[in-house]
């Protein structure tokens, strides 16, 4: 766990529980996200890995029965607190979802959307922001010359890279990607997955797929989750390599899941 | 002795021309009347129609009076209906999940939606033209109005409850408040689908006759006055066909074709228009 000692916690999470209902869908999580670094949740369908990372942004508060309770820390702040104020948070913790979401607008106005709640930027620097955010997501050279067009008459790939500029192009401090390569060919993955690596720089990333070679190619710190339960959580290549727990072997090889 | 195979082929067949045979059954009728229709109507389809008034039996004339009538209150009705219709969708659909008001209102604009059209005719002769004592246009447009309200409700519901909720989601992740995603986002991606209900609704009250007869009545003569009795197809049709007259009953021949095929034309639009936005997401 050398990596982790190296940096500082971004996001720490304590005794966290949440429930769909009465149904306890996360048991007493303690985790703690490193800075500027890529960490996985891995574990097989129906783990709480999605749902771990929903609470982060408060997501599942657009569903009346849903409810989390416990401490996750986001720069000395509660989250959960229900005094947060829900946007101000959405502007520091960013989402990118499986299927991608472009908005029924033209790409330029996808990216502007998000800018506009929070920033009031001239005509110009409006340009900027847009130009500055499809090149961190790898999509400008391909869009550059048809802002104008739909967002949905994008490629799956292109859609999904949109969708991350959307994200970034509000300069959040986090990052949440649910599964965001689960819909796309082989190609447009690994574009995303270069992506990623590349985004760690400015961000910190959370990133939650089903594909374990995905989580051991880009990630530097790696949980793996059963049934609500955090089973293992550490450096990536030990968890890989040298995991601690039988479970974490079993699923890792194959012979689970 | 047949093998389980071939009994199911059988069954299979009998259930296709089962089927085929009741499509067919109701293709006759609809043919039929479209065919009755073009063989009558087509005939007295003459320019007259479009530019004389209503005449009185045994001299010629034409619809123009009932055409613009019409076009006036159905136009009207719509753009009452539309924005009441349009809010009151994205109320239930976007804004409903909680508490007693949303489901209490699906409800009733259920009952409103197959409510029969005479008795919003007789509502509007109830509380409008009995108090103000004289029929009118806007009495006709109301009417037509309350018509297209649990249409347009219903359709745009029904339209937004088609945009999958991860389009929320994802407005919602970057902290747009709720007022903004449904404007800028939900009811944009359900555009073409509302506008479909809307021109659905259109075409259901050109041809309605029953909430004109007490509101709009009839007028023989050229009028573009809202509140006086206006001359609509619906309601000439109906009196020029019960006539004796042979040429009023040409006349109502021409006008039942003309609002048919306005119909038709609807129809088709909001297919194509519905179709190239099915296509394009």
């Amino acid at each position: 766990m050398k990596a982790e000692i190296a940096t500082t916690p971004k996001v720490i999470v304590r005794d966290l529980n949440f429930f769909y209902g009465n149904y306890r869908a996360l048991k007493d999580i303690n985790l703690d996200i490193a800075e500027k670094m890529v960490t996985a949740f891995i574990g097989p369908s129906g783990c709480g890995k999605s749902t771990l990372l929903r609470t982060f942004n408060r997501m599942y508060q657009l569903y009346p029965k849903q409810k989390a309770t416990g401490q996750i820390m986001l720069d000395g702040n509660n989250v959960l607190d229900p005094k947060q104020d829900l946007n101000m948070l959405r502007a520091k913790v960013g989402m990118v979802f499986q299927k991608p979401t472009p908005f029924p607008m033209s790409i330029y106005d996808n990216i502007a959307f998000g800018v506009k709640l929070y920033e009031n930027l001239s005509r110009n620097e409006m340009d900027e922001r847009v130009e500055w955010a499809l090149k961190k997501a790898a999509l400008w050279g391909e869009v550059s010359d048809k802002l104008k067009q739909s967002g949905t008459s994008l490629s799956g790939g292109q859609q999904q890279r949109l969708c991350i500029a959307r994200a970034i192009a509000v300069k959040p401090q986090v990052l949440l990607l649910d599964e965001p390569t689960s819909a796309l060919d082989p190609i447009s993955t690994a574009h995303i997955e270069k992506l990623i690596d590349e985004l760690k720089k400015d961000f910190t990333i959370v990133i939650v797929t089903h594909n374990m070679q995905q989580a051991a190619r880009i990630s530097d710190f790696t949980a793996y989750m059963y049934l609500g339960d955090l089973i293992e959580f550490g450096d990536t290549s030990t968890v890989f390599t040298n995991p601690k727990r039988k479970e974490t072997e079993d699923y890792i090889t194959g012979r689970f899941g | 002795m047949l093998t389980l195979y071939t009994r199911r082929r059988i069954i299979n067949a009998v259930g296709l021309l089962v089927s085929i045979l009741a499509m067919a059954f109701g293709l006759f009728w609809l043919c039929w009347i479209l065919l009755t229709l073009l063989t009558h109507g087509l005939p007295a389809l003459v320019p007259a129609v479009f530019t004389q008034m209503t005449p009185p039996p045994g001299s010629t004339g034409g619809l123009l009076n009932a055409i613009a009538g019409t076009l006036m209150m159905s136009l009207l009705g719509t753009l009452i209906g539309t924005p009441i219709g349009i809010l009151a969708g994205t109320y239930l659909a976007e804004f409903g999940q909680r508490g007693w008001l949303a489901p209490v209102t699906r409800f009733i604009n259920d009952i409103l939606l197959s409510a029969p059209s005479i008795v919003i005719g007789l509502f509007v002769y109830e509380v409008y033209v009995v108090h103000v004592r004289h029929f009118s246009g806007w009495a006709g447009a109301l009417a037509l109005a309350i018509i297209v309200i649990p249409i347009v409700i219903r359709t745009t519901e029904n339209m937004l409850r088609l945009i999958p909720n991860t389009l929320r989601e994802a407005a919602s992740a970057l902290g747009a408040p709720q007022w903004k995603i449904v404007s800028f986002v939900t009811l944009r991606a359900a555009r073409a689908g509302i506008i479909t209900g809307v021109m659905l609704a259109i075409a259901r009250i050109s041809g309605e006759t029953a909430p004109l007869l007490f509101t709009a009545l009839n007028n023989q003569f050229w009028s573009s006055d809202m509140n006086s009795p206006l001359a609509n197809l619906p309601v000439v049709i109906f009196q020029f066909a019960m006539s004796p007259y042979e040429d009023w009953q040409h006349l109502a021949w021409a006008g039942a074709l003309l609002i048919t095929m306005s119909v038709l034309t609807l129809n088709i639009l909001a297919r194509i228009l519905f179709r190239q936005s099915a296509t394009t997401h």
